[in-house]
Formats: structure tokens, sequence, C-alpha cells
């Protein structure tokens, strides 16, 4: 029976947060420390001619510049930390100064003259893709891969930077929602017969679609602060993840991962742009060490906007075909990604999210990336997954329509199981239950009796949506880290960074419920790397809690047998016929003969070799073999990598349900009703689970109805470097009441039944309030994420001035 | 070229008055220098930036005199540093003229309205976003619009009475006052001038690089609100992306007076069109000995729009300036 595993409790470092006691990257000072300020590009294309820093330099205060000049050479498309030769958007850092004050710094960087030579930039892919269309880099706007493709996720290797353009005939096609026949492709697809698919269904839907790319304005910006000492990088930085970042971070500064003590108690937000080191820690480390003096380099809010990546945006063509029955027969689907200045286009991902969601008999794909001279792209919650969702439900819904099937029910005919798929691969998943979650759901959002309701009340009608989010939620083969100390206490050490979302914390209490461990007697060590923590996964593609309940749990099942062992050989007999509880480990047959966990874990100090530590397995991270040297002598450790056996993805899914009443005078929607239930197994911490079900669907409502991404065509301007421009919703633009629910049925490949679900809380969102917007309007679509009161209006008004040519990066 | 991000203020010597004397002193010897400050709202993003600067800042919110709210023998005065949420809560406003009480609650958030004061949502500058990233347009100084032209992204600009220059009217409170035949005391030391609200607001044709009427020196002091229009049927909207944070798409200030279901007078503008806040005055001519009606609101709806110039990016404003006119009539 569990005692810590689906039980609320308060994650240590609640208090902090409540109170403002906990430290972020910028709040940490340091004797003699110094400020950093960038100098960002003013052009959104052009090359760096001369730089005359001379006056600046001259000023009292002033300590030094620093260019790419001092960092390794990146090569396009990749993201230096500082542009070398080339500017490639707006907000590009150029180069840094330091100077006693951030005041004299930034007076110092007005000093600083630039010659620039201009060059033509380029906003939006598909005009990119056109005729003559600019290219965001001079040698080309698309990364083209000059030898094959690796296997599914594999990084690109063998890829060049080309200069692709697509017939006129392709432009105008994919504008007019046809497929660009003729148009170059760099990743492509197919499974099954998609003609044969086609032929027979009994309807057709066919549709072009965009959306935009989102900035992730996380709200602690990348600041970060650097020291060295005795050969040590101190780095204070913010992160998602704590020691996925170590590897990185010590290439970055050119010395070994031993000497990086990585500092990261909390962090403000990543939302998949900060899952690893980016690319500015660079700047304070090696800075810091020119100078040697502490350095900070704050980030403001607006070049957090211009650094901290953005969601890749889309165009595309899809064409779904379904039997009279409901299947889904065929998709054949385009997608034109932006992909800023990096790359970072996420279709494949897009892709995948239509065969977890419909589960296709047969389907194909063709995706392109597009450099466009905007702010670098990236991961972001549920990246292409989640923005598939918004614009593919309501062209679900047409599709249903046509052949007269209930909405939920189209979802439930196609709805993916544990013998289901996903990807282009058609590869297995650990388990689904989504059938369980749209009956669950339907019944709790009162589906049915809601179609009974009028629609129409004055000026406003009702729309319902349901809609599906998907993502993977898990990984295996990192390591799991317990310490018993001789104070009888459960030290868990977390390499798992702390994002925010409290999930380092949930994923420990699978340690404690192993060693059945009261919480109060349970210590977490985590946020530096000098708490000698395990390797641990980054903290993004919403892994974590099947990723670290496992390690966790297995490093205390090596804990368990380590106190038996002890325990046999003190006491005798052999270690099956110990077992644990209350804090002790004694004898199946006479519980009176054991010994404390204090106890044990001295004679494991006594024991040493593998008791204490002092050996440990083979299989480990170096990163974990570093840690257990310097605990060794310190207690009873458990620890092991994660060999759990198993296979397939295991998939984080939900299903929402959203009921809206949109006025039709003023294009406002207000949300009156949201339902959503997840199936991610086992549900871990449920206030947890809730909160990170509630925020997700803020934001989903957000990517549907509100954010933008905006940059001016004549100039290369953004328009929304600010959150207030951005538009992500408030508390006072969403529903209060939501109801959030979980199937709740284990996966069989995780001891704690867990998977993670926090990325598709969002696209479920999206994907049921763009429904019921199309609902609302007898199933109008306006294809584009996000659908804004503008031309909500201007579709009822009889204009279409704002949403054609599908325009993005626009309002 | 456009300016670098800063987000750092350069030093700027701070004066706080704490008397009306001091402050218009102040405003007179420093003139142009002199920026002054109410809460901060419009102030600091301009500075932050350094796409605007000045060598002094005057801080009015410490000057009692020019706080609070009375009746007068004729309606109300408001001191101009009056809070927004002040107002909006002030018992004497909503009983009288709860179309303000309701515009001031709705600016921005809550938190800007703790610390947002009425001459500050009234005197804002353009929000116009190429204005704002310090460009240099014709408001700038400059001799090109960016948002009128063929690529500009001009989705929350005008769609009446531009003059170069297409920003709006960011003021939810503004088209209030001009509903309600507001009066701006606007102090010197060179004394007091009582300026109308409808005139108090100045298009580009008229100065292209301030939004008021406003001289060097003068100071919005007060703003008093005549009993003309008090209890009036009063209907105020405002459409904007979301419900907090954003400015309007298109604001509508209404006052109506009705008599056994027949209006009488009415005086109604509207916010977010046009760069003053823009009188209704043939809607107005139209409805008035007009039984109340939804007919009547059909009818004038378009009358609204009548010579609206729509960009790239806005047509939606003229059905939504038209839908927001017959909510208005039909009260």
């Amino acid at each position: 029976m569990s005692t810590h595993i689906g039980f609320d409790f308060t994650p240590p470092d609640v208090p902090g947060k409540v109170t403002g006691e906990i430290k972020y990257a910028e709040d940490y000072r340091r004797e003699g420390m110094v400020f950093a300020r960038l100098l960002t590009s003013p052009l959104p294309s052009g090359r760096v001619v001369g730089i005359d820093a001379s006056e600046a330099l001259r000023m009292d205060g002033v300590l030094g510049i620093f260019t790419a000049d001092d960092l390794p050479p990146v090569a396009p498309p990749g993201n230096p930390a500082l542009a070398s030769e080339y500017v490639t958007y707006v907000g590009q850092p150029i180069l840094a100064v330091a100077a006693i004050s951030e005041e004299i710094a930034e007076s110092a960087i007005e000093k600083i003259r630039i010659d620039f030579e201009r060059r033509p930039f380029v906003v939006d892919p598909i005009e990119s893709l056109s005729p003559g269309g600019a290219n965001a880099y001079p040698e080309g706007n698309v990364l083209v891969r000059t030898e094959e493709e690796g296997p599914e996720g594999a990084p690109i290797r063998g890829a060049e930077i080309r200069d692709v353009k697509w017939p006129r005939s392709a432009i105008d096609a994919l504008k007019s929602g046809k497929e660009p026949v003729g148009g170059e492709f760099t990743t492509e697809w197919a499974f099954g017969d998609v003609d044969a698919g086609f032929a027979e269904a009994a309807a057709i839907v066919e549709e072009p679609f965009v959306t935009i790319g989102y900035p992730h304005h996380s709200l602690e910006s990348r600041t970060c602060m650097a020291y060295w000492e005795n050969g040590k990088c101190f780095f204070h930085g913010s992160s998602q993840s704590q020691s996925a970042n170590d590897n990185g971070l010590a290439r970055m500064l050119n010395i070994d991962p031993a000497d990086l003590v990585f500092i990261n108690e909390a962090t403000g937000g990543g939302f998949g742009s900060k899952i690893g080191p980016y690319p500015f820690m660079a700047i304070s480390g090696n800075f810091a060490k020119v100078l040697n003096r502490p350095l900070q380099l704050r980030i403001t809010r607006e070049q957090e906007f211009y650094i901290g990546s953005a969601r890749s945006g889309m165009q595309g063509w899809i064409k779904m075909g379904v039997k009279a029955d409901g299947k889904v027969s065929a998709v054949d689907l385009v997608i034109v990604n932006d992909g800023g200045m990096t790359g970072g286009g996420s279709h494949n991902s897009s892709a995948q999210h239509v065969t977890v969601a419909y589960q296709p008999e047969n389907m194909r794909f063709r995706g392109i990336t597009v450099y466009t001279n905007t702010t670098p792209r990236g991961a972001q919650r549920g990246p292409g997954q989640n923005e598939m969702a918004a614009v593919l439900a309501p062209i679900a819904d047409k599709a249903a329509k046509a052949i007269g099937m209930d909405r939920v029910a189209f979802r439930r005919v196609n709805a993916i199981d544990s013998d289901g798929f996903q990807g282009g691969s058609q590869a297995p998943v650990t388990s689904a239950f989504v059938r369980e979650a749209l009956d669950q759901g339907m019944r709790t959002f009162g589906w049915n009796e809601k179609q009974a309701l009028a629609k129409q009340n004055g000026s406003k009608v009702r729309g319902l949506g349901v809609g599906i989010g998907f993502h993977g939620a898990g990984g295996r083969g990192y390591d799991g880290l317990v310490r018993i100390g001789t104070d009888g206490k459960l030290y868990i050490h977390s390499g798992v960074g702390n994002l925010g979302t409290y999930s380092y914390a949930g994923t420990c209490r699978a340690a404690a419920e192993a060693l059945q461990m009261p919480w109060d007697r349970c210590e977490i060590l985590r946020g530096r790397t000098d708490n000698n923590l395990p390797h641990s996964s980054g903290q993004g593609g919403s892994n974590t809690i099947f990723t670290h309940t496992r390690t966790n749990w297995v490093a205390a099942q090596d804990a368990i047998t380590k106190l038996k062992e002890i325990a046999a050989q003190d006491l005798g007999g052999n270690a099956n016929d110990y077992e644990i509880g209350d804090e002790r480990v004694f004898a199946s047959a006479d519980p009176s003969k054991g010994l404390s966990y204090a106890q044990a874990a001295a004679r494991a100090i006594e024991l040493g070799g593998k008791y204490s530590g002092q050996e440990y397995p083979d299989d480990i991270n170096p990163i974990t073999q570093r840690s257990v040297q310097a605990l060794a002598g310190s207690g009873l450790i458990g620890v092991a990598k994660d060999n759990i056996p198993g296979q397939g993805t295991p998939p984080g899914i939900l299903v929402g349900f959203c009921e809206i009443e949109l006025d039709k005078d003023t294009g406002k929607v207000e949300i009156l009703d949201y339902t959503a239930v997840a199936d991610c197994g086992t549900v871990v911490h449920p206030k947890n689970f809730d909160n990170a079900m509630r925020g997700g669907a803020v934001w989903g409502f957000g990517m549907a109805g509100l954010e933008r991404h905006v940059y001016d065509p004549q100039n290369g301007l953004p328009a929304n470097t600010g959150i207030y421009q951005s538009k992500p919703p408030t508390y006072l633009d969403v529903n209060v009441n939501t109801k959030m629910g979980a199937v709740n049925i284990p996966d069989p490949q995780n001891p704690t039944g867990g998977r993670g679900i926090g990325e598709p809380t969002q696209g479920a969102a999206a994907a049921a309030y763009a429904s019921a917007i199309s609902d609302a309007l007898d199933g109008h679509l306006f294809n584009t994420a996000p659908t804004t009161t503008d031309m909500i209006i201007n579709h009822l008004a009889g204009n279409d001035y704002s949403t054609k040519s599908l325009k993005t990066n626009t309002f | 070229m456009v300016a670098t991000s800063h987000d750092v203020m350069l030093d700027i010597e701070l004066y706080q008055p704490t008397d009306e004397a001091n402050a218009l002193a102040l405003a007179g010897s420093l003139g142009k220098d002199g920026w002054l400050l109410g809460g901060g709202q419009d102030t600091y993003g301009w500075l932050k930036d350094r796409n605007k600067t000045a060598s002094a800042m005057i801080e009015l919110t410490q000057i009692d005199a020019w706080k609070g709210i009375k009746e007068t023998s004729d309606g109300i005065e408001i001191g101009a540093v009056t809070t927004l949420t002040e107002i909006s809560k002030n018992p004497l406003v909503k009983e009288k003229f709860a179309l303000l009480a309701k515009a001031a609650g709705i600016v921005a958030s809550p938190q800007i309205r703790n610390v947002g004061t009425l001459a500050g949502n009234l005197v804002q500058d353009a929000r116009c976003w190429y204005y704002r990233r310090g460009l240099d347009c014709y408001r700038a100084g400059g001799n090109i619009c960016y948002a009128d032209s063929p690529e500009g992204l001009n989705r929350e600009h005008a769609i009446f009475g531009a003059s170069r220059c297409v920003a709006v009217s960011p003021s939810d409170t503004a088209p209030t006052l001009v509903a309600l035949d507001a009066t701006m005391v606007v102090t010197s030391e060179k004394g007091q001038r009582l300026v109308p609200a409808q005139d108090f607001f100045v298009g580009p044709a008229v100065n292209i690089t301030s939004m008021t009427a406003l001289e060097e020196g003068e100071i919005l002091t007060a703003v008093r609100i005549p009993n003309t229009w008090a209890n009036a049927e009063f209907y105020f909207e405002k459409v904007a992306d979301r419900n907090v944070w954003d400015f309007a798409l298109v604001s509508i200030a209404a006052a109506i007076k009705v008599s056994n279901g027949v209006i009488t007078d009415s005086r109604i503008a509207c916010g977010a069109v046009e760069c003053v806040p823009r009188r209704l005055d043939d809607v107005e001519n139209a409805l008035k000995g007009q039984p109340r009606s939804e007919a009547l609101a059909e009818q004038v709806a378009e009358i609204a729009s009548r010579g609206a110039q729509p960009l790239n990016y806005n047509h939606f404003k003229i059905p939504l300036v038209e839908n927001l006119v017959k909510r208005a009539v039909r009260g």
C-alpha cells in the first residue's frame, strides 16, 4: 500500500518561495562582484564591419569588453553567445562590457561604435521560400542534411545551409489551402498506403493552417553570476535542469566537469528554453575568469525575449480522410516551420501528435524548417505537438461532422490504447488509456447534457469543444543516489532541476516509499553540484516523473539490498530472511531481531566497500561516480542506474473539454467551463498534478486565443519584447473553476506507476478552446493559433483582412 | 538605427515637491527638461528604454492639494494625482458618475490602478509600438509613419482623423470625461486655465508631438465634472484582447438622458479609434428625440463609422464601433 506516492506533501522549497527567502541566480552577490551588460544588434541582418570600443574602455570604472573573439567559433546555424561577423536578428548579443556598476557598464555600451553592413532580411518563412525571397543567412535559408538521417531523435550530423526556393505555384497552392506540389522538403516519412486510405474515405477535409511561435518569457530571465576559486568555477545560473548541465557548461568554460560547481536552487520558469546550458552562460563564466572577479550578467526582460528562445511557428496544409465508421483512414500533412535564426523546427513532433491523437491507418508527412531573421527558436512546452493540437482540433471536428459523428465519439474511435503507436516509425507506447479518459471527461464535463442547452443568448453564443494533448513523458537509464546517515535519516540526492514544477521533490518520494521512511525523516540534497548529485535527465519533455521515480526507486532498492545483507552478516541467515519497516531492517521470522537504519548505516561505514560507496556499479555515469566518491564513508549508500526492463515511449496524454460563450458583437470569448482528464499513470503528487493541469490549461487558452509573436516586415523589429505585448492570459482571462482529473491507471513500466503530464496540459486546452470557438460559429474554421478578437469580428462582419495568406509573425 | 535594449535609466535629478507652489515653480523653471511623474506607468518604460529622457523628474504625487475627490456646488472635482483605484471605488463617483468609476476600474491591472493616477491615464503618451520602440517617426520628430505604410502592422491604430500619425488615444478614462463634459484644470506659475475635456486632447493635425493641450510648464491639476450629466443612463465598454493589462481595441462611453422612453440628449465618445477620444456628434444628433429602441440602435450604428479609413490590419474596428454604439443605445 502506498504511503507517499499519490499523497500531497509540501516540497521543501515552498516556504522559501512564499517568504521570498529563496534565492535565484540574480539574488547572489559576491565580494568584489562586477557587472556586465550586453550590446545587442539593432539590425535584423547584417555584417559587423568594425567595433570601436576605445571611448568606452577609457571610462572610469569600465573593466573590459568581451567579444566573440574570446570564445570558440560557432558555425551557422548555431546560436553563438556573441555574434561574430554576421548578426541575424534584432537583439542578438554582439559584445559584453564589464564595469564596477551596471550604470557605468550601460553608459559604456552607448559609447561603443559599431559599423554594420546591412543585409536583406526576412521574417516570414514562406516569403523566404518564394522565388526571389531573402535568406536569413548569407549561405541560405534551410539546413539540409548531407548524410543519411540517424535514428529518430539523433542529433543532426552532416548538414549544411542551402538556398531552397519553391516554385511560385507551390507557394500559391499552400496559401490557398492546397498541396504545395513541387515544394522541396527536408523531412519526409510515410506509412501504409495513403492514396488507398483516401480512396476508402467517406469524407475528406483539406485545410491550410498557421500558428505563431510564442516567446517563452520566463519570469526569471537568464541572469548568471560566476566566480573562480582555486581552479574551480562557481556558477549561479537559471536552468530547468541541474546535473544535466554539468558536462555542457564545463565544456563552455573549458574545464573538467569535476571543477564546476553549478548552483541553481530555484528557477523562475523555463518552459523548454532552459533545458540545458544555453550559449550565454559562456559569457559570464569566461568573462569572470578573464577579469578574475566575480561577474554578474543580468539579462533584462527585453533581452530575455531576444535570447530566451521562442516556439517555432508553422504554416501548413493537412488532408484527412475518414471512413464511414469514423476511423481516420489517411492523413497527408505538410508543415513549413519558422526556425528563427537557429532552426529548432518541431514539425516532426507536430506530425507525431497527429499519429497519437488519431492513429491514422495511413499517413504521409513532409516538413521543412526555414530560417528567418527572428529570435532563436527552441523547445517550448509540447513543441510541435501543442500548436498542432490547437489547429487540428477544429479540422478534426469538421471531419467528424462530415460523417455525422459526435466529436467525442470520433476521437474515441481513433483513440490510442496500449497496443497503439506513436510517430512516423509507429513505435510502441508503454501504455495508454485514452478511451477511459474521454469517457471520464465526458461524464465530468457533462458533454451530452451541455449539448442540449440553448446555444444563443442575446449577442452571446455558446460553444463546446474537445481536444487531445500528447507528449512523450519519460526517459530511462539515469542514476539514482540515496544515503542513509548514521542519524538514521534518508538523504536523497537529486540531480533534477527545480524549474518550478516541484517534480524534483515528488520523484524523491519514490525512494521514501521504497524504504518506508517517514517524509520528515528524509532530506533532499540538490541545487548545487557540491551536494554530490547523481546523473539526472534534463527537465524537458515531461520526463521527470517517470524517469526519476524510477531512478530513486532503483537506488532505494540497492539500499534495501545492502540493509538486508548487513543484517544477515551481523545477525545471521541470509539477506532474503530480512525485511524492512519502521526505519529498521529485521528478520521476517523474528521482528525483534534487527538493526535500525542508523545502526545499519554505522555498520556500512565500518564494512566499507560497496556498502558505504567506496565501490560502486560500473554502469553509473561519471557524474554519479564523482558524487559517490565524495560521499564514500558517510553512510549506507544506495546507488544504481535505472536498468528497469521495458520498451516504448511512456505517453503523457490529456483530453480537455471546454465550454465558451462568444460575444458576436465584440469577438470576446469567455470560458465558462474547462474539464480535463489525464492519462498519466498513477498521479504521484496530487497538488503538483493539479497545478500542472491548471497552469498548462491557462497557457493553452493563451496559445489558442491570445499570445502572439510579431515582427515588422519593414525593419525586422519585434513588437512583443515585453510580457504585456505578448499577451499571455492572466487569471482574469480564464475561468477559475476547472475540473481536473486523471484516469489513474498505473503504467506497467514504472514501479510507482507514474508518467509525466506537464506539456500536453497546454495542448489539450488549446485544442478544446479552438474546437469550442469553431462550434460556437457553426463550424467555421479559422485555422490559426491564436484566433484573436479581431479575427472573430472580421469573420462575423464578412471581412477576411487579418486571416488571409497564412501570414505569420503579424498581429 | 533603433536603440539597443537598455533597462537601465540614466541618472536623473528627482524633485519631490510637497506643495503646489514648489511644483509649479519647478515645472516653470525646468520646462522641457522637467519630466512630470505621476504613478510612473508611462514614465519608466520610456526612461528605462532611454527612448526618451529628461535631466530632472518632478514627482507630483506628494502634493495633497492635487489628490482626492470632493463635491462642489455644481458637481465634483477630482485631484489629478488621485489613483484610479480610489476613483473607481469612491462612493460619490459611483453614485453620480458611474461611467467614470467603471472606466477607471478597468484600466490596465489592479496593481497599475493602485499607483496609476487620473492625470497619468489622461496625458499618457501614444502607445503605437513603432513610436514606443524609439523609431524616428513623425511623432518622434521624424518624417515617416511606420504604421501607415503598405506593410505596417497597424491592428491597434486609428480609423479616423489621421494626419501623418495614426496613433490612437489609449486612455480608458478620457472618453468618459468627454462624455461627461468635464473640464480640465490646467495650472502653471502664470495661473490657471480651464479647458473642456474635448479640447484638452489634440490630434496630430494640431500637434503631432503631444496628445494634449498642455503647454510647457503647465500641469493638469484637477478634473471637474459638472452635475449636468450626473445619474444619466451610462454605458461604458472596453473591448481589449485580455481583461487585464491591455489597452482598448475600441471603447465607448455614453451618457444618455431618457424621458418616457425617449432620448432627450446624449454625449457619446469612443476611445482607441482616433488620436483623441472621438465624439460621436452625428450619432448624438440622430438619437435626439427618438424612442430608445433596437431599431434606433441599428439605425444609428452605421452613422458611427461613416468616414472611417481603415489601415491594413484594423478593418475590424469598423464593425466593432458600430456594435458598441448599438449596445450603448440599447442600454
